[in-house]
């Protein structure tokens, strides 16, 4: 297998934290431009694996490859987020103290040192893009309230509008769909989909409703490592996958 | 549009009345000070001029704590130190301009460097004789121990409460290092008995008024400067720290250095702030870097509204002249009314003055908007989601200083 043509690379990544194995020899390889669903019951590593590509949490072991030559090991978060990886945490994070145009414009591509924020002068580029960002996640007309007043979903929706603001390569998205209507779970998949397009992504999600109609190849974890892989309807068939989400 | 430009660079019309007014008074006060005989009633008296000139500076240390508590949620219990040492440097200067007037008349030793049998005039003391060169060192000391303090502790990823006890226990050690008479800083008497500073006389009606001049100045300048750097897009990257730091990590900012440069930044205001008070009361000792101090700060900031700018400075003057009527009338009774002040604004004003008065104005607003749209609306239901709504609107944090979890 050659790690050149992946944009994510894992081989044989453990973690452990007290003794527990979080991780347990993990594999998994994320083709360019690929869009991958993850699922597995609780505990199974899922938030372990995105803060390991993150940065935030280091691996005991293995290899983790970004973009096939980058070592994602040897750099932290905000290394990583500027190679190009967004994170959507499962929990939605915005800056609730600012205005949905504010939240975009600090995510927004471009330096990220002190100086440069001091002096910042909006440009009609930056504008332009605020604008279609805002419209790819329907909260045109939410510009100027404070994310604080969002709802749940359309929170989600900002931060993953966040995330494209960064123009990233890979997006990591942890449960998009937790706590949506059934007509934004139908939203986001279409925005999903539209994303895929042009970025490779990675979805954790529990809800299989959701999975199917994302309708991609779907990689189960369970005790840190891959249980079954292939598309979904091969992966509910596994016995192993049935078993281990139905209990012994 | 223009008042969205003015926003931009963060003089809101209420900024730009209080640096009016603070100019005013530079101007106003010493010539109501000087120009008019003491029987006039129009008269400032002497002592007036000292005293707020000393809740400027006050002031001047409260929006600085503001800078880095209020806009960035570090809650440094240590500010006092940075106002101290600016206040040392200060005073080292002023040391220097006595000359041979000390009481053993030595003109190359300060009177306890003679009392204490030193031969000669430590290292560190040299070039203090220069007002320039005291001015850059007003400046550079509090702000690089700031940087090297930060440097570590943002670094190393001390945020919350542990912060807090290091920054005490920064100001903490530096009280007890400056106690020692062998540190060279007049050990427990601090530095006194200023004659002159640049060739006039501290103790003139003159020289107070312009010292009075320069700290109103120095705070309209803190401010212009605090706004100008909150309503930058680091200003909004610093709230977003506040708020959720892994978040601003996850999209590639590295919240250590937005937080290094707020604590530097403020730690050079303070300094500057220490450096004006000290020729107005006439002293510095190793009392002001104890940790009460820098709490008080705290509490003057806290009571006019943390993260508002004009909050701090209104929290610091009304404190204090609080403080200067009620320990001259119930002087026992003073250190219960501060902290029963602050129980009461944590209680009632979690917000302070200045964010309580907004979130009314707020609240009003919305209010009369909601009015417009709907005039029969169910009166009571609206009220709840128009405050609770509201609420937000103020860019003061919910829950006190706590750090968010990440993720």
């Amino acid at each position: 297998m050659t790690k050149n043509h992946t944009i994510l690379y894992l081989d044989g990544v453990s973690v452990s934290f007290d003794g527990f194995k979080a991780i347990n020899n993990l594999s998994l390889v994320l083709d360019k431009g690929e869009m991958r669903a993850i699922i597995g019951p609780n505990g199974a590593g899922k938030t372990t694996m995105m803060d390991i590509i993150t940065g935030k949490t280091r691996p005991d072991e293995g290899e983790v490859f970004f973009d096939g030559t980058i070592d994602l090991t040897r750099h932290d978060e905000a290394d990583i987020a500027m190679m190009g990886i967004g994170r959507k945490f499962q929990k939605p994070t915005v800056f609730e103290s600012h205005t949905v145009e504010d939240n975009l414009l600090l995510s927004m591509k471009g330096p990220r040192s002190i100086f440069p924020a001091l002096v910042h002068r909006g440009s009609i580029g930056e504008a332009r893009r605020i604008d279609e960002i805002l419209a790819t996640v329907r909260l045109e007309a939410r510009r100027a309230d404070l994310a604080a007043n969002l709802s749940h979903g359309q929170k989600q929706w900002l931060e993953i509008g966040m995330l494209l603001a960064q123009d990233p390569k890979l997006l990591l998205v942890d449960e998009p769909v937790a706590g949506m209507t059934d007509a934004e779970t139908e939203e986001t998949a279409r925005l999903l989909r539209e994303i895929s397009k042009t970025r490779s992504v990675v979805v954790v999600e529990h809800d299989m409703h959701f999975v199917r109609e994302l309708d991609v190849k779907v990689t189960c974890l369970h005790e840190g490592s891959v249980l079954s892989e292939g598309s979904l309807d091969f992966v509910s068939s596994d016995e192993r996958v049935v078993e281990v989400y139905l209990g012994r | 549009m223009i008042t969205q430009r003015l926003f931009v660079a963060g003089l809101t019309p209420r900024i730009q009345i209080v640096i009016a007014l603070l100019v005013g008074a530079a101007v106003l006060v010493p010539v109501l000070n000087l120009a008019f005989p003491p029987s006039s009633p129009f008269h400032v008296p002497n002592y007036m001029v000292a005293l707020v000139g000393k809740y400027l500076c006050y002031a001047l240390l409260a929006l600085a704590l503001d800078l880095v508590w209020g806009y960035c949620g570090i809650l440094s219990l240590g500010h006092g130190a940075f106002f101290a040492l600016g206040g040392y440097a200060m005073g080292m200067y002023l040391m220097r301009q006595i000359g041979a007037r000390g009481v053993y008349g030595n003109p190359d030793l300060p009177d306890f460097m003679v009392f204490l049998n030193w031969k000669e005039l430590p290292w560190y003391w040299h070039g203090f004789d220069q007002f320039w060169f005291a001015a850059i060192m007003i400046m550079a000391v509090p702000g690089l121990l700031a940087f090297v303090f930060g440097w570590f502790a943002f670094r190393s990823r001390v945020t919350g409460v542990y912060l807090s006890i290091i920054t005490q226990a920064m100001t903490y050690a530096l009280l007890l290092a400056f106690f020692r008479n062998d540190m060279g800083f007049g050990g427990n008497n601090g530095l006194t008995d200023f004659k002159d500073i640049l060739g006039f006389p501290v103790q003139a009606s003159a020289t107070r008024s312009a010292l009075f001049a320069a700290s109103a100045l120095a705070l309209a300048a803190g401010i212009a400067l605090v706004a100008a750097i909150a309503g930058s897009k680091l200003g909004k990257l610093m709230v977003a720290v506040r708020d959720a730091e892994s978040r601003t990590r996850f999209i590639g900012w590295r919240p250590e250095n937005v937080k290094l440069f707020a604590f530097t930044v403020s730690a050079v205001m303070a300094g500057i702030a220490g450096a004006l008070y000290v020729p107005q009361v006439g002293i510095i000792n190793p009392g002001e870097f104890a940790p009460a101090n820098s709490i008080e700060v705290v509490v003057w900031t806290a009571i006019g509204g943390r993260g508002t700018i004009v909050g701090p400075i209104l929290g610091a003057l009304l404190v204090n002249a609080g403080k200067s009527w009620f320990t001259g009338a119930l002087p026992e009774l003073w250190l219960f009314a501060l902290g029963g002040l602050f129980v009461a604004v944590t209680l009632f004003l979690p917000k302070g003055i200045v964010g309580t008065y907004d979130q009314w104005r707020a609240v009003r607003r919305e209010r009369r908007l909601a009015k417009a749209d709907l005039p029969s609306g169910p009166a009571e239901a609206g009220d709840v989601r128009i405050v609770r709504a509201s609420s937000a609107t103020s860019p003061v944090p919910q829950g006190g200083p706590e750090p968010q979890p990440a993720e």
